[in-house]
Order: C-alpha cells, then sequence, then structure tokens
C-alpha cells in the first residue's frame, strides 16, 4: 500500500510538469494561457457564494437545534436491523450533509473505540468510500446556475444508502 | 425537491428548538455556519484559479483532448449524449481521475468546467441535463483509490496498519459508484417514459 500512497503524492507534481512540458512543446503561450483560464476562477467562487450560505445555514440549524440527533435516534433501529452498529448510525447519516461533519464524527469514534477496532475501521470505510452530496449538488449545480435538482439529489443519496451497505458488508467480511 | 428538503431543514430545526430551548445555540449557529461557507469559498479560490489556468495550457495545446480518446470506449457508455470530442469529455475526465487520486481540490475546479461545457451542450437551460445528473452521481459516489484524509486521522490516533482499510474501501468505493451509475440509469428511464405521456 505504501506505493499508492507514494504515487498520489507525486501525481500532481507529475501532472502539472506533463501539462507545462506538452503545451510548450505544442507552442501553446503557456503563461497567457494559464492567467486566462484563471481569471475564470474568481467569479466562480463567488457565484457559488449563495449557494454554500445557503446551504451550510440550514443544515447548521437543523444539527444545532438537537432535530438532527433526534433524527438519528429514530432511525437508529431500522439502520440496526440491516446490522449497521448503532454507533454508527449518525456518521451514516451525517456523511451526505455535512463533511467537515463527518469527519469529525469519525475522528471521535476512532479516538472513543480505537483505530483497529471494528467500528473504527467501520468508521474509516463508510467516511472515504463516499462524497458528500449536498455539498457537490449545491457547488457543482451554483457554480454554472442550475437551479432545479430535477432527480439528481435522489440519485446521490440513494448513492450513499447503497455505499452505507456495502461498506458495512465488506468491513464485516473482511474484519468481522 | 432540493426547494423542499432546504425548507424542511429550516423549519423542522427551529421548531425543534423552540420545543426544547436550544435557540440560543441555533442563532448562534446560523451565523457561524453562514461565515464558514463564505470561508470555503475564499479557500476555493486559489484553488480554482490555478487548476482553471493549469487546465487552459491542458486544453490549448490538446492534451485534454488526447486523454479522452484514451477513455473514449467508457466514457460513450456512461456519457452517451456527449459528442466523444467534444472538450466536456476531457473535463469529466480529469474530474473523475483527480477524484480518483483524492486530489478534492484539483477535482472540483474541472468538475464545475465539465458542468460549464455540459450547460452549453444542453443550450443553456437552468434545468440539469442528463450528463449533468450522471457526472454528479459519479462525484457523489466518491470513487477514490486513495483515502488520504482517513489514512491521516487513522495514523494520528495510532492505528497498528492505518492503510489496512484501502481494500475495503477501494471495494465499498467501486460498489457506491456502480449503484450511483444504475440508480441514475433507472431516474433517466423513468424520466423519459413520463416524458412520453
Amino acid at each position: 500500500m505504501g506505493a499508492v500512497t507514494v504515487l498520489s503524492t507525486w501525481l500532481l507534481p507529475c501532472l502539472i510538469a506533463i501539462i507545462l512540458l506538452y503545451g510548450t512543446l505544442k507552442k501553446v503561450p503557456a503563461y497567457e494561457a494559464f492567467v486566462e483560464g484563471g481569471k475564470e476562477g474568481f467569479s466562480l467562487a463567488v457565484s457559488i457564494m449563495p449557494f454554500l450560505v445557503g446551504m451550510l445555514a440550514a443544515v447548521g440549524v437543523f444539527r444545532a437545534s438537537g432535530a438532527m440527533d433526534a433524527f438519528v435516534h429514530l432511525l437508529q433501529p431500522l439502520l440496526a436491523a440491516i446490522g449497521m452498529p448503532p454507533e454508527v448510525v449518525p456518521l451514516a447519516l451525517l456523511r451526505p450533509i455535512s463533511g467537515t461533519g463527518a469527519l469529525g464524527l469519525m475522528s471521535d469514534l476512532i479516538q472513543t473505540y480505537g483505530a483497529d477496532s471494528f467500528i473504527g475501521r467501520l468508521a474509516s470505510v463508510m467516511q472515504g468510500s463516499t462524497d458528500t452530496t449536498f455539498y457537490v449538488v449545491t457547488v457543482y449545480f451554483g457554480a454554472v446556475g442550475i437551479h432545479r435538482s430535477s432527480d439528481a439529489l435522489k440519485v446521490g443519496l440513494l448513492a450513499d444508502l447503497c455505499g452505507v451497505i456495502c461498506a458495512v458488508w465488506i468491513v464485516s467480511l473482511v474484519f468481522g | 425537491m432540493i426547494n423542499i428538503i432546504w425548507v424542511a431543514l429550516f423549519l423542522i430545526g427551529l421548531i425543534y428548538a423552540a420545543i426544547h430551548g436550544t435557540i440560543d445555540e441555533v442563532n448562534k449557529e446560523l451565523f457561524a455556519s453562514a461565515s464558514a461557507a463564505i470561508e470555503i469559498c475564499i479557500g476555493l479560490i486559489s484553488i480554482l484559479i490555478f487548476w482553471l489556468g493549469l487546465m487552459k495550457i491542458a486544453e490549448k495545446s490538446g492534451l485534454l483532448e488526447k486523454l479522452s480518446s484514451l477513455f473514449r470506449p467508457i466514457m460513450r457508455k456512461i456519457f452517451p449524449e456527449v459528442p466523444p470530442d467534444h472538450p466536456a469529455m476531457g473535463y469529466i475526465l480529469s474530474n473523475t481521475i483527480a477524484n480518483m487520486f483524492g486530489l478534492g481540490n484539483a477535482a472540483t475546479p474541472m468538475g464545475i468546467k465539465a458542468m460549464e461545457e455540459l450547460k452549453k451542450l444542453n443550450g443553456g437551460r437552468s434545468t440539469p441535463s442528463r450528463s449533468m445528473i450522471t457526472l454528479l452521481a459519479l462525484n457523489t459516489s466518491g470513487l477514490t483509490l486513495v483515502p488520504t484524509t482517513v489514512i491521516a486521522i487513522r495514523m494520528k490516533y495510532n492505528a497498528v496498519s492505518p492503510t489496512d482499510i484501502v481494500g475495503p474501501t477501494l471495494i465499498a468505493t467501486c460498489c457506491t459508484t456502480l449503484a450511483a451509475l444504475l440508480i441514475d440509469r433507472f431516474f433517466y428511464y423513468r424520466r423519459t417514459r413520463k416524458g412520453r405521456k
């Protein structure tokens, strides 16, 4: 596995070098092209702002009021029925909604139960195997001005559910 | 759907807070999370400028096109509506590859750029096209080869072998991605059938 980690550290610098070398070989004015492309970056970041403020504020209110905990409590027996330890249920529910929140919860679980415990490993796999659906929908659609999500959110959340089930199943199989 | 969820998050939170006396926390959190959102965006500016600039070089030199021709057979199956030579394909691929290697920083700008191109293909409409939903599904399922952040946290808490979760994570992420693509297809066919009626 060491090789994989080394690969991902070196990938970025190599990618930059390849793009610059190839561009220069093809006689593209590299610096000018960089500035031209980069100009869009600022306005893009600004255009995401209202979407992200709206979404994070809503999630914040939901969580701070305690409604999130109540919601988790409500669903706990249901998810426990598919073989999920009740300790990781909050993580499974928070993962698609808040990336930083989920990361905090995962660290907390690892600290409490140990990195090599079943719960610690399950939390790690759950955190690593999917992305924050709400954030992705907000940022990607927000940046290009798509106001209606159509089926995107449903697809993302259903996939998250599959991901959670997969994680429980695989971790039980490998480490259980 | 996103409108309903958004309003519901607020209203449920506010009503719950009113009943359970947590309104002080809610008031504090409301503005804390709003400013956290702005911080995220500010953090994104430098990343967006850097990667969009670099990708412009890749686009102009034809590197992006080369990359997409390499993966053309698979991408054609996943994105049947995108012409294989269209720049959108190159950005979609760069986005997917960056995600696979856990380069979230690089993945977001490329994903946004791909969305932009897909929107152009869709005639600039403000409703998402089929390909846009597929790209989103691909991103929400988070196909990763190396979950770098998770490994870092496991190291911090003295795991015997911090990377022993890489294999299981890889299987889980592949299953999730496959499920996302299948669910996406299912909803697409449901939409088209509704449209015909």
